[in-house]
């Protein structure tokens, strides 16, 4: 990455020129993606394996590829009480359309008790606590730190049960795939003992084992952040199709007195400027 | 069941609705913070008066409405220059959704660089250090330390403008007069210390510095002027997108990309 320049001078540079080395299209030729023909070179490429190289710029393995695919499909919930999966749902409800009702789904996905705001904290705390761990420093002690600093552990605990039904599976196809001795899965399970037998008892959830399980392939944490962006997508079109297929406004319906106000008591508003009620 | 009873009820201290006797899901009466908004708000109170009132127990003095209103106005339109607006008008452009060009606005609008994000981290430093100089200048370095979230990290100090070379007249401007109708002290104290602060920053304010002081000058939160900042910047976002419509994507920038060798990891 070049060094970043400020000033209208640096801003000028840049008028009328798009510089990329990502990639461009052709229009009716072809499309350069990362340095590589899309049609000619890339064109039997498996999807993720296409998303993850655009994101990373490596290629991944086969079976590096089947445990990236299984991260995205273990977390596919059809559930319309999941808050992210439930925007989806009112949209459909709401008769709006299902890329808008999607799109804002994925975009609260990034929430910070679940999903996009926990990736880049978690495996920012691995590559860290591996760090401080091979300075020679103690893993309990780091990970008291870290509860201590932020009063919680990304990849750890879970807003509705503490375990995660994702993470047996996970583990069982890591192990199928021979993907289950990396020294960051093995620092993750490590860290959860830790945690077990801290006052707060919490164990590893599934952003936890997903960090450890993407950290032993190289992932940076803003790669893993960008690769977990969809892994909730497919649990969202069941609950869009079937708000949308019931009548309208019939999800979540809420009566006048299913809403407990807790506020100010009835007072008569007075117009600006005036103190004497309207 | 009384209310106290449903375990499902959404709580809330700002809205509360009573229901026709025919219909429990239609609204006979709607009560804002207690203000009874179709019966007596409706035609008495400035728009500025209801937004403020959402956000805060009690309805804005009527020094604190003006303030709003020109901040409002300030925010009204960031231009057809700015990246959120250019994203809502690449929606607007090839026919996308009106729903998706304001959220376009609003991501782009989101982040560091003129946008919510850098209102919220404003709005912290005047929480953090007040009308203290020296406050100021060693929050200008703690900024340079990671920062734990999924935004980026700040590259400039939040609320001044990293490609600027002396303050902008229309910042100017906007502090003038927005410290000229506060009660608050910030604003002013801006105003009167704004050579000290943008020789310790190094560059000069930007306007969502002045927004960010503004805020604090209301008694907003950072989470309430970040919101805040983000809806009052949508009108302009709206307007150009839909102005761009009718013009066609034959009449929009679109430009050629000049390819760089990929780097091999």
């Amino acid at each position: 990455m070049s060094e970043r320049k400020y000033g209208p001078d640096s801003l000028q540079e840049n008028v009328g020129v798009l510089k990329s080395r990502m990639g461009t299209f052709y229009p009716g030729s072809h499309v350069i993606f990362r340095g590589h023909d899309l049609h000619r070179d890339l064109k039997d490429m498996d999807w993720m394996a296409l998303y993850v190289f655009g994101i990373t710029g490596r290629r991944f393995s086969e079976q590096q590829l089947r445990l990236l695919h299984a991260l995205w499909t273990y977390t596919s919930y059809p559930d319309v009480r999941l808050w992210n999966n439930r925007v989806a749902a009112l949209a459909g409800s709401a008769r709006s359309t299902g890329t808008l009702g999607m799109a804002a789904a994925l975009a609260v996905s990034e929430a910070s008790i679940y999903g996009g705001g926990n990736y880049t904290r978690a495996v920012r705390f691995l590559v860290f606590a591996r760090e401080h761990v091979a300075a020679g420093g103690d893993l309990a002690e780091c990970v008291h730190q870290e509860l201590k600093r932020n009063r919680s552990m990304a990849g750890y605990g879970r807003p509705l049960v503490n375990g995660d039904e994702r993470n047996p599976h996970i583990l069982a196809l890591a192990e199928e795939l021979e993907l289950d001795q990396g020294v960051y899965l093995r620092m993750a399970l490590e860290i959860e003992q830790i945690l077990l037998a801290s006052r707060m008892r919490i164990k590893m959830n599934y952003v936890g084992l997903s960090a450890a399980l993407v950290a032993d392939m190289s992932f940076s944490p803003r790669e893993f952040y960008l690769f977990a962006f969809p892994a909730f997508l497919a649990g969202m079109p069941p609950g869009f199709i079937e708000a949308s297929e019931r009548t309208e406004g019939t999800l979540y319906p809420l009566a006048c007195d299913d809403v407990l106000y807790e506020g100010e008591s009835c007072r008569p508003w007075l117009k600006s400027g005036n103190d004497v009620p309207i | 069941m009384s209310n106290s009873e449903k375990t499902a009820a959404i709580r809330t201290r700002i809205w509360r609705e009573e229901p026709e006797a025919d219909n429990p899901f239609a609204t006979r009466a709607a009560y804002c913070r207690g203000f009874d908004v179709y019966g007596e708000m409706l035609g008495n109170a400035r728009w500025v008066e209801m937004l403020y009132l959402l956000f805060r127990e009690q309805a804005p003095s009527p020094a604190q409405a003006d303030l709003l209103e020109a901040l409002a106005v300030a925010l009204a339109n960031p231009g057809p220059r700015d990246a959120s607006v250019h994203a809502a008008m690449c929606g607007g452009v090839c026919g996308s959704t009106a729903a998706s060009t304001l959220m376009a606005a609003l991501a782009v609008g989101a982040g560091n660089l003129s946008g919510g994000r850098e209102v919220y981290l404003a709005m912290q430093g005047w929480g953090e250090c007040g009308t203290d100089v020296a406050a100021w200048r060693n929050r200008r370095e703690r900024l340079a330390l990671g920062m734990d979230t999924i935004w980026p990290e700040p590259e400039h100090p939040p609320g001044f403008d990293p490609h600027g070379v002396s303050t902008a007249t229309h910042v100017k401007q906007t502090l003038s007069c927005l410290a000229g109708l506060s009660e608050g002290i910030y604003l002013v104290w801006l105003q009167q210390n704004l050579p000290e602060l943008e020789s310790i920053v190094g560059c000069p304010l930007a306007l969502s510095g002045v927004a960010a002081a503004a805020f604090a000058d209301l008694g907003f939160s950072p989470d309430q002027g970040e919101m805040l900042h983000l809806l009052l910047r949508l009108p302009g976002a709206a307007a150009h997108a839909l102005e761009q419509k009718p013009l066609g994507y034959k009449n929009f920038p679109f430009g050629t990309v000049e390819l760089e060798n990929e780097e091999q990891p």
